[in-house]
């Protein structure tokens, strides 16, 4: 398994070097520049700043002056705050991936507990609480979604914070990781549910019923493995989603993350900030992809590497 | 079991003049018509489409004009005469809301039109155009899918907007009816969003060149365009119709996150996203401002969803009843 990781990683290095790339040649395709602002400044002090960022060499020159930096692991300087940007997105990191963390557990116990539940219970009551979230889920985007907890929760029963994020408060954590995290629940439920019904009319389950199990053994020591395996197979993906999809929630929640560093690097043509927070998101997306094919291996140990 | 029998007994010439014969189309159809929650959902569709495509020629439905301002009437509550009462600047909420549904629409309908036009080629391209080719477009396909594609959208968005270029920036000629920035807004997410029916295109491609029907095609002398387009073009319909039938809640979603944060319409135009967003600063005074575009997002995201999963039923031959 150890050299399936090793291999994997090694891969990881021209699929970011491809991903710097675009990102580099599609930031400098944004029309205006980092000092092109609300306030003209004088053309010459203009020229004097993009000497000194270097901005004022051709693209290529540019281009490989930032591939050389990359390497050594200085992604430059941040235009708008004068710091290095590693530093800066080492500053909102926290908040982004405590907050797709959070979002991802809940979405995984709440499916799964759903998922299970309305499968032995099936056209149950929790198999039609399954399926209003779920509908629920898919019909409200995640940030109007928050926005309607925000309202309803916090302004009107004050039970949670407006905005903010602090790690370990409930009152600031609940509403942006439910919001981020309802959607994704709902589609682990709906797939846990399927898969489980599947397991639950097999024969070895059959088997296990009719040695006399209860049925919470069945489920917990016979089924639940087996049943996990689609579970996983779109767990990489969702993981993905909740790390970028966390950035609209920043923005709803106000929450200093690198999310909402992004769109105000767009804004400011802060090329530094662009390009490291796309790269830190690329490079999240594509280890928790990993994470999930290794694990496939725990789950189901007939899959070699 | 019942629509697939006419099929069988047609192979027997006794019995094809008493039952009806029915194409696979057909019997997609029936089988869409069977499914209560799809049929409903394709109504209500029909009717806001219908309705939508109206507002922007009659004033029956929408009474008021998005963009007149009134500051007699500033957020008001529902009345007989402004239906979900005005917003802050005295505009109809109802009329304005009917503007943002149409324009949301527009970039649905009009993103898929595009991911259809580049997912077919490339799909096709890359099934049909050898190992090359293929390698080329799985290598850029890993690639979309490691990029954020949020962050692409509007990376996207932003070198697209801003410039004088005819038909898609601010120059002349416009198209009526879809400025050059709804036809950015389009081109930024189907640019990202193309993949899916391209890779989807790609297997279908794959697995039916080798299929029976095409072969004999083959051999009886007809000529690759020809087989192409239609032996094997439309059987790779029934799941790209699904494909699409999904992908315009996701772009409609896309815009509204995007008007949300501000990089959508300029106003007086709004589509959903910017009417919600407007809403969410106005929430403490008016609550119908953010209500009804709220509502309206989740009515055509939830009638999406299930004439998607209707269709999908009805047009994948592996769930035939």
């Amino acid at each position: 398994m150890a050299a399936y990781i090793f291999r994997r990683l090694i891969v990881l290095i021209p699929l970011l070097w491809a991903v710097a790339t675009i990102t580099f040649f599609l930031m400098h395709a944004v029309p205006g520049g980092p000092f092109v602002g609300e306030k003209s400044m004088p053309p010459v002090l203009i020229q004097h700043m993009e000497a000194k960022y270097g901005l004022d060499k051709n693209l290529g020159q540019q281009y490989v002056t930032f591939l050389d930096n990359l390497l050594h692991g200085d992604l430059g300087i941040s235009y708008a705050t004068q710091q290095p940007v590693t530093q800066v997105i080492r500053h909102g990191f926290p908040a982004t991936i405590q907050l797709g963390i959070t979002a991802f557990i809940f979405a995984i116990v709440v499916g799964l507990v759903l998922g299970v539940l309305s499968a032995v219970n099936q056209n149950g009551v929790f198999d039609y609480i399954s399926v209003f979230i779920a509908t629920i889920g898919a019909a409200i985007p995640s940030f109007v979604l928050a926005l309607l907890l925000v309202l309803l929760l916090s302004l009107h029963f004050h039970w949670f914070d407006v905005i903010g994020w602090k790690f370990g408060n409930y009152k600031s954590m609940t509403l942006p990781v439910v919001a981020l995290g309802l959607l994704p629940a709902a589609y682990i439920a709906r797939i846990t549910r399927a898969s489980m019904l599947d397991v639950l009319r097999q024969d070895y389950i059959r088997t296990a019923r009719a040695k006399g199990l209860r049925p919470l053994q069945i489920v917990n020591r016979h089924a639940m493995r087996n049943a996990l395996v689609p579970v996983l197979t779109v767990a990489g993906p969702i993981f993905a989603g909740l790390i970028t999809g966390s950035f609209i929630i920043e923005y709803t929640f106000a929450i200093p993350g690198i999310g909402t560093a992004f769109v105000d690097a767009v804004n400011l043509r802060d090329y530094g900030m662009i390009m490291g927070t796309v790269l830190l998101y690329a490079f999240a997306i594509a280890i928790c992809n990993m994470l999930v094919d290794v694990s496939y291996g725990i789950v189901d140990p007939r899959i070699r590497y | 079991m019942a629509t697939s029998q006419p099929q069988t007994m047609s192979l027997e010439p006794a019995f094809s003049a008493a039952t009806a014969q029915r194409g696979l189309w057909g019997q997609a159809w029936q089988r869409l018509l069977r499914n209560r929650l799809a049929v409903g959902a394709g109504l209500v569709l029909g009717i806001i489409i219908v309705v939508a495509i109206l507002t922007s020629f009659t004033n029956v439905v929408a009474r008021y004009d998005p963009a007149t301002v009134n500051y007699q009437e500033v957020n008001a509550g529902p009345s007989a005469s402004h239906f979900f009462g005005t917003d802050n600047l005295g505009r109809d909420t109802w009329s304005r809301s009917w503007q943002g549904m149409r324009i949301s629409l527009k970039i649905g309908f009009g993103t898929q039109i595009v991911v259809l036009a580049i997912g077919i080629l490339v799909g096709a391209g890359a099934a049909l155009g050898g190992r090359f080719t293929d390698g080329l477009l799985m290598r850029f396909t890993d690639l979309t899918y490691a990029f954020p594609d949020l962050l692409a959208i509007i990376l996207l968005r932003a070198i697209l907007t801003g410039r004088d270029w005819p038909l898609i920036g601010t120059g002349d000629p416009q198209i009526p009816g879809l400025s050059g920035i709804v036809i950015q807004m389009i081109l930024a997410i189907a640019l990202v969003s193309w993949v899916t029916i391209a890779r989807l295109v790609r297997g279908q491609m794959l697995s039916l060149k080798g299929a029976d029907y095409v072969l004999a095609a083959r051999s009886m002398g007809a000529s690759t365009p020809r087989i192409v387009f239609t032996h094997m073009l439309p059987n790779t319909l029934g799941p790209v119709i699904v494909a699409v039938t999904f992908g315009i809640p996701l772009a409609i979603f896309a815009e509204a996150v995007l008007g949300f944060i501000g990089f959508s319409l300029q106003p007086p135009a709004a589509s959903l996203g910017t009417l919600i967003n407007d809403g969410y600063a106005y929430y403490r005074v008016n609550q119908w401002m953010l209500l009804v575009p709220t509502v309206g997002i989740a009515i055509l995201m939830l009638c999406f969803t299930f004439l998607g999963d209707g269709l999908r039923d009805a047009l994948d031959p592996r769930t035939r009843r």
